[in-house]
């Protein structure tokens, strides 16, 4: 393998095991916050053992979202040099605004957190937890809006053999970047909720703890609900932002080969990208792509072969990746609304609990699916239609990137097992004792 | 203008970085000499971990400003120094999960091997950026391409060795000087020891480092044009002697600050001796990247220069809030209240 297949590896290694933490880092650190703040609202013991309780797998979570976030920021200049040279003005200061405005508060104020519950006013404490919560969504609005210039780089101009900052208001509100943080955050945050959901189903299933994990599921599930049927709505706009913006993309998410007008919808086909054409179609729909794509049900949308061989992105992986997501997406919206319906009855259905808990990692896979939609699809582009992806490499030896890559694979592997191992040992532990019962203490 | 504040702002955030990590990085050095017991060491982790994570969040800022600033220098620096880098990054990834990892188990063996990683991952953050930074001084083989042309060998000479090992002294003594600081009793003295007996033998190397330094850089160009600049290594020896001084009359606190001016004294007495260059080049000073040919466009780093001025000032405002949050000692007598 090449140096540049080898750095794609180690990157997607890389970023998929951050991506594995940092989404219930987003949305966990937000309903910790809101459960510490009924704590401080109404006085109630219950709710101040649910943020601790949570807390104690959040930390978990957060260190490892801490040290895998490094590798990122290091790997864009070992073995990207090329790109972060070319592209270093607009994409590095993007990301030391995001270490400026958002790491040092949240690295801060999650050690006040965890280390002063005797020591800070529960209305401090809990603003201390308020903080860590906006600095980890703050600092992904940059990094997306770092990836949304990748996706569709605006407000710049070629000087100086590379890209140069020329506008810097564009790049923070282009409406396509909004659409990713809103993407993205949302899906975090229905992870999130599955998350809360399914270790409290875990504990109703074995009718212990019944009132404690009765709220603390029932605040998940609003929260999941809310955003399960936003991400819907939101999916639908920003596909038809991809459509406009990366046509190629949306070809290789739906495997449409022949440009047409009033394309079709097709519930299942096999895509064989060797011959450019797919091998079954089954269920098509007339129309109702370009009515998704555009509004319109004549449009035209703009099919792979229309696009040289070269700058394709892989069909086959796009394509299932994003069906994969979006089926995903719909079955969050009937679970959620169906414990919508089941709110008041948890406890005489637990063939629903039991789905729950087997539901934990649904939303993880979609969020990665939905990565491999936007990453993989924008290939072979590392910057659309500003710079390939193999021009971007760094000047190293393949052998030190493979090195590496094993390196990662194992170290990451071993601690991926640690950490999920460790945050299930203290979702099964519940909640330590009510202070009535016990000292409080440790 | 724009260039030299931001040259000055890149080795200032370098020297923050080095000065606040640099005594938990001393610490996990120390940890398996002064952590005898079990209790020794909880103390040790006690008086890192509130604040190790937001120390090495300026590393980040540093990295992130080299990359927003000098994006061509950290384009040729990164890959360059690939194999180096990589073993910073995995020793910080160890040293970053021990702080989770290691209490959730009584067994010693578990606890035992994180020690051990906390060791590891300590010295070897510590050790290489000081060869990395002491090659710096001396110039690195980069070609007309901004291409590195070395090894990981090439690193390992004797300058690179010994800006290595001052580094290691440096943190060493930084962390025992935060032990005495934040402890009392048997603790307290065996880190007062560690830090009096450290001394002797940083200042020798300190000494032969600059000397060397003479010889085998051209860091003492710049001073010799500009005389009033050798202040800032007179001041920086000064700081070295005066942690000696307050060492000696117990004043923990003080000795603690002058070693912290010490690190940030001879990172900034390279970055200066440097100036203009970012990367001189051994192969010929024509390939050097300097602030003329690496920087980042004029645009951005104005705008740049806005956010480290509004945010700076506030990360250092509530970081010293955290840091008198938790100015008490700790002991093994109070016990600990913390979440995880």
């Amino acid at each position: 393998m090449d140096v540049v297949m080898l750095s794609r590896l180690q990157f997607a290694v890389a970023t998929f095991f951050h991506f594995l933490f940092v989404p219930l880092t987003l949305g966990l650190s937000l309903l910790i916050a809101l459960m510490e703040t009924r704590y401080v609202r109404t006085g109630n013991e219950e709710y101040r053992r649910q943020a601790r309780f949570w807390g104690k797998i959040f930390l978990v979570n957060f260190a490892l979202g801490v040290v895998t976030g490094i590798t990122l920021e290091f790997q864009f200049g070992t073995n990207w040099s090329r790109y972060s040279k070319y592209v270093g003005d607009i994409f590095g200061s993007l990301l030391a605004i995001e270490a400026t405005t958002s790491f040092f508060l949240e690295s801060t104020f999650v050690a006040v957190w965890a280390l002063t519950w005797d020591r800070l006013s529960p209305r401090l404490h809990c603003l201390s937890i308020w903080l860590v919560a906006a600095a980890s969504n703050l600092s992904a609005i940059w990094i997306l809006t770092a990836n949304a210039w990748m996706q569709h780089p605006v407000g710049y101009v070629i000087r100086n053999g590379r890209a140069e900052l020329e506008n810097f208001w564009a790049i923070v509100t282009q409406p396509f970047g909004w659409q990713i943080i809103f993407h993205t955050l949302t899906g975090a945050y229905i992870l999130s909720g599955f998350f809360v959901m399914g270790v409290s189903a875990y504990h109703l299933l074995r009718e212990q703890h019944v009132s404690f994990f009765t709220k603390s599921f029932r605040l998940g599930l609003i929260f999941a609900l809310i955003f399960s049927v936003a991400e819907v709505v939101q999916g639908h706009l920003h596909g038809a932002a991809v459509a406009r913006l990366q046509p190629a993309k949306l070809a290789a998410m739906e495997a449409l080969w022949e440009t047409q007008a009033g394309a079709p919808q097709t519930l299942f086909l096999i895509p064989d990208e060797k011959n450019e054409r797919n091998l079954v179609e089954i269920g098509r729909i007339p129309g109702l792509l370009s009515l998704l794509a555009f509004h319109d049900r004549q449009a035209v949308v703009r099919g792979l072969k229309d696009f040289p061989p070269e700058e394709r992105p892989p069909v086959l992986l796009t394509f299932l990746a994003f069906r994969v997501m979006v089926g995903l997406g719909f079955l969050f919206v009937l679970l959620t609304g169906l414990g919508w319906l089941l709110r008041d009855r948890l406890l005489v259905n637990p063939l629903y609990l039991r789905v729950m808990l087997y539901a934990i990692p649904l939303p993880y896979l979609a969020l990665q699916a939905g990565w491999i939609v936007t990453e993989v699809g924008r290939q072979p582009w590392i910057v659309y239609g500003l710079m390939k992806t193999k021009d971007a490499v760094s000047p190293i030896a393949a052998s030190q990137v493979g090195v590496t890559l094993v390196a990662f694979l194992l170290v990451y592997g071993l601690l991926g097992v640690l950490a999920f191992y460790l945050m299930a040992k203290f979702a099964k532990a519940g909640p330590e004792p009510a202070p009535a019962q016990a000292g409080g203490g440790e | 203008m724009l260039l030299t504040i931001w040259f000055l702002l890149w080795g200032i955030l370098w020297s923050v970085y080095f000065l606040l990590d640099g005594f938990d990085l001393g610490l996990g050095i120390l940890l398996p000499g002064l952590g005898r017991t079990e209790e020794d060491r909880r103390l040790i982790y006690r008086v890192t971990e509130p604040h190790w994570d937001g120390n090495e969040v300026w590393l980040i800022a540093a990295g992130g400003v080299t990359f927003a600033a000098f994006p061509t220098a950290y384009a040729a620096l990164f890959s360059g120094l690939y194999t180096p880098l990589m073993l910073i990054l995995f020793a910080l990834i160890f040293r970053g999960v021990t702080f989770a990892f290691r209490d959730q188990s009584e067994d010693p063996r578990w606890r035992r091997l994180w020690d051990t990683c906390l060791f590891w991952g300590s010295l070897l953050p510590a050790l290489l950026f000081g060869v990395a930074f002491a090659n710096l001084f001396r110039g690195l083989p980069y070609d007309a391409e901004g291409h590195f042309q070395g090894t990981l060998l090439t690193l390992l000479n004797p300058y690179g060795l010994a800006g290595g090992l001052l580094f290691v002294l440096l943190f060493c003594l930084h962390g025992a000087l935060w032990l005495a600081v934040k402890t009392d009793g048997e603790m307290h003295r065996r880190a007062a020891a560690t830090a009096r007996s450290l001394w002797p033998w940083l200042l020798v190397l300190a000494v032969i480092f600059l000397l060397a330094s003479r010889r085998v850089t051209r860091l003492w160009d710049n001073y010799f044009t500009y005389p009033l600049l050798l202040l800032l290594p007179l001041a920086t020896v000064g700081a070295l002697v005066l942690t000696c001084l307050w060492m000696r009359r117990e004043a923990w606190w003080r000795a603690w600050f002058a070693s912290a001016g010490t690190i940030a004294g001879v990172t900034l007495f390279g970055v200066v001796g440097l100036y203009p260059h970012l990367i001189p080049s051994s192969l010929d000073p024509a390939y050097s990247l300097t602030v003329y040919n690496a920087a980042s466009s004029p645009f951005t780093l104005k705008i740049m220069l806005g956010v480290a001025l509004t945010f700076v000032p506030l990360v250092i405002a509530y970081q010293t809030w955290a840091h008198l949050l938790f100015r008490e000692k700790v002991s093994a007598a109070a016990p600990e209240k913390k979440l995880y």
